[in-house]
């Protein structure tokens, strides 16, 4: 039997839900508030901060120092470059472990996603010396890699986990009816499993936007995306924190634009399977 | 005129201007978000109007991600980078590894005899300058003088640690947010041990015995230890182990500290706009305690070109460009005399507009009273005042400065955090060998 929810509780679970909301949100709401500040208001206490004088001092300063549309666009090739490198690799090699597994495939995810646990800073002076060796320091092919290879364990497993959820035989009528490999990965297996990919596709590209020590160890100008245009705003001597908000948000506006307008599709991605 | 010559006009013109493309140098320089530094890049029409052959790209991090990623590329000579802002620190070391170009032979007007002896000491290893200064400091006491009258107090220019004792008692109105002394507390080797270490050697401190034995077992650093934390616990502001440099200048600058011993590039900063008691703040000379040395450090900003670069020229006319004594020149005709780049050179504190600059004269004194080669009243092994010029130093000081941090937030007794400090420098130089 179902059981019955009352007004109270709803309301009650509503309430907790939005302050949960508010609480991971504060961060980013009190950087925009700060950015809209001078840099004597914004080292104010909160009270005083909040009742001192609006301004667009900051925003103007950091256009006025930096070339935002230069790193903003670097940021959109790796994101969306590695981003679709990692699906053309992701698809197949889940396919083949959620539709043909072998003993080990179990293993083989465990070992794909063991590589995340990896503090990144251990492989820094090997990478860093391949990067040099092969060109690649300071370009976005060479982001557009390495962000693929982080990313690409995730990628699988998500995607592997979505595969999981379409029955084979579909999969083998399509075979039954003549479709070779290729056309059952691209014409029957990809379009029913687009809202998993395109969650997947929007999950990875908010972590190439935000991943923040790859890119900023291995690029200098001509690929440098917007991690290295936030980093750049902090200062060991003099007050910052106005201009470092003012430049936070103009980084991270693009993505929360983004992952507002499809936050339904995430949700859906992420939760697909949770509840059975 | 026919076709056949217009299109020899043509073609020439093109071949000169891709030659001109072909013979402009691009130039990269690494450096940190200092006002001064953004200074600079606002005025580079200067150095193009006099270099039209060299461009340069700035990249601008923050402190410690510039020094991991520029360690990470000189040491792999990965050649990103052609002009490096480097401190005091990495200088010798550097230098000694043989990872920079040697400067001595910038150009004659540029001048290295008018360097301060104090700050081209530290960036010079066997007579060969590694990096060219751009901005050179010390510490002193930032004090309130309207606090200290109203406290029947004078500050005297050159105080011992008492007199900062007592006027802290004096000026401390905890019910009024009114803090007699603020001084950094956050951990770092960079942060709380070089405010710790320079505060030491004026109690005879050192960090290592002439053997390289660790001295956080002896007297003088229970003295140092135990003197820092009274005084914080006393009169400092709440929460002071999380303060660093700019925590405690928003402090000052809001009125809540007496006085505030830090970096004397801060002068500028609070008497500078943002700042509530710009018109009341006095400047006076680190403390001690008679014993020969006196709490201040030395730092300077520099810029030094990696021996990866391959373009080692229009570096180096880059760097004594923005070194020179006309690169001074022009900041005070645009932005004034405050504001030029201090602490290099001894033109600098010759020159009467400058010296009318409040901070001036206490800047050049606190510099010239730190002595990067015998920083501390008994002979040691090492070279710097508020570190030790060996590479593993970032690491264990930063330790150290964990278990100082913690003495402070109350967490560990000086005994324990001094205990501790000892062990963990005694095993990181047994391990790199330099205690057998």
């Amino acid at each position: 039997m179902a059981r019955k929810i009352t007004q109270t509780r709803k309301t009650t679970v509503t309430v907790i839900a939005w302050i949960i909301g508010f609480l991971i949100f504060f961060p980013i709401l009190w950087t925009i508030l700060m950015s809209f500040k001078s840099e004597g208001d914004a080292i104010k206490a909160p009270l005083a901060m909040l009742t001192s004088h609006w301004t667009l001092e900051s925003y103007g300063e950091v256009q006025e120092r930096s070339n935002y549309l230069r790193f903003f666009m670097n940021s959109v090739v790796i994101s969306l470059g590695s981003t679709i490198l990692a699906l053309v690799i992701a698809i197949p090699a889940a396919w083949s472990m959620a539709f043909v597994p072998g003993r080990r495939t179990k293993d083989l995810l465990m070992w794909m996603l063991s590589t995340k646990m990896m503090p990144a800073v251990g492989v820094l002076v090997p990478m860093y010396l391949m990067f040099r060796d092969f060109g690649l320091l300071d370009t976005r092919t060479g982001l557009v890699v390495v962000l693929t290879l982080i990313n690409l364990p995730i990628v699988v497993w998500m995607l592997y986990t979505y595969f999981k959820e379409i029955p084979g035989e579909i999969l083998e009528a399509a075979r039954m009816d003549g479709a070779n490999l290729r056309s059952e990965i691209l014409y029957v297996l990809t379009p029913m499993a687009v809202p998993g990919i395109a969650s997947t596709m929007l999950l990875n590209i908010i972590l190439a936007w935000n991943e923040a020590f790859w890119t900023l160890q291995l690029t200098t100008s001509d690929a440098a995306p917007l991690t290295q245009f936030i980093a750049s705003y902090s200062s060991p001597e003099g007050l910052f924190y106005a201009k470092l908000s003012a430049a936070s948000t103009m980084a991270i506006a693009p993505i929360l634009i983004l992952g507002w307008f499809s936050q339904k599709q995430l949700v859906r991605g992420l939760t697909f399977g949770a509840v059975k | 005129m026919n076709k056949t010559l217009r299109a020899l006009f043509g073609a020439t013109a093109l071949l000169t201007l891709a030659g001109v493309a072909a013979a402009e140098t691009t130039i990269t320089v690494a450096t940190v978000n200092n006002g001064d530094m953004i200074r600079m890049q606002g005025l580079m029409d200067d150095f193009y109007a006099k270099n039209p052959d060299i461009k340069v790209e700035w990249v601008t991090l923050e402190e410690n991600v510039l020094r991991q990623k520029v360690t990470t590329d000189i040491a792999t000579k990965g050649g990103q980078f052609d002009v490096l802002t480097i401190g005091t620190y990495e200088v010798p070391i550097w230098g000694k590894a043989g990872w920079l170009v040697g400067l001595n032979d910038l150009p004659a007007e540029w001048d290295k005899a008018d360097l301060l002896p104090a700050i081209a000491g530290g960036l010079t290893v066997d007579g060969e300058l590694y990096a060219a200064p751009f901005y050179g400091e010390s510490s002193m006491v930032m004090y309130r003088k309207d606090l200290m009258e109203a406290a029947g107090l004078t500050m005297p220019e050159a105080p011992t640690w008492a007199d900062i004792k007592a006027a802290a008692a004096a000026m401390t109105n905890k019910d009024a947010e009114q803090y007699g002394i603020c001084l950094r507390g956050k951990a770092g080797w960079g942060e709380n041990m070089a405010f710790l270490t320079a505060m030491s050697n004026s109690f005879g401190a050192k960090w290592f015995d002439e053997n390289w034995n660790p001295q956080f077992d002896q007297q003088p650093w229970k003295d140092t230890l135990s003197f820092y934390l009274d005084l914080m616990n006393e009169y400092g502001p709440p929460g002071a182990s999380n303060n660093g440099f700019n925590e405690n200048l928003a402090l000052f600058q809001q009125g809540h500290c007496g006085m505030w011993i830090d970096a004397t590039v801060a002068a500028s900063f609070v008497t500078g706009k943002d700042s509530t008691v710009a018109d009341k703040v006095g400047f006076a000379l680190a403390p001690d305690n008679g014993l020969g040395k006196r709490g201040n450090w030395l730092w300077a900003w520099s810029l030094a070109v990696p021996a990866g670069s391959a373009k080692v020229d229009a570096a180096k006319t880059f760097v004594a460009w923005a070194t020179s004594k006309e690169y001074t020149a022009l900041v005070a005709s645009k932005e004034g005399w405050a504001n030029v780049p201090p602490g290099t050179r001894t033109s600098l504190y010759a020159n009467p507009d400058y010296q009318s600059v409040p901070f001036a004269k206490m800047t050049l004194d606190s510099i010239n009273s730190a002595d990067p080669t015998q920083p501390t009243v008994d002979p040691v092994p090492y070279v710097g005042v508020q570190f030790v010029a060996i590479p593993e130093f970032q690491g264990f000081a930063t330790a150290v400065g964990q278990q100082f941090s913690a003495a402070l937030a109350g967490t560990t007794s000086v005994d324990d955090a001094l205990a501790a400090a000892q062990e963990l420098t005694k095993t990181e130089m047994t391990k790199a060998g330099y205690i057998k």
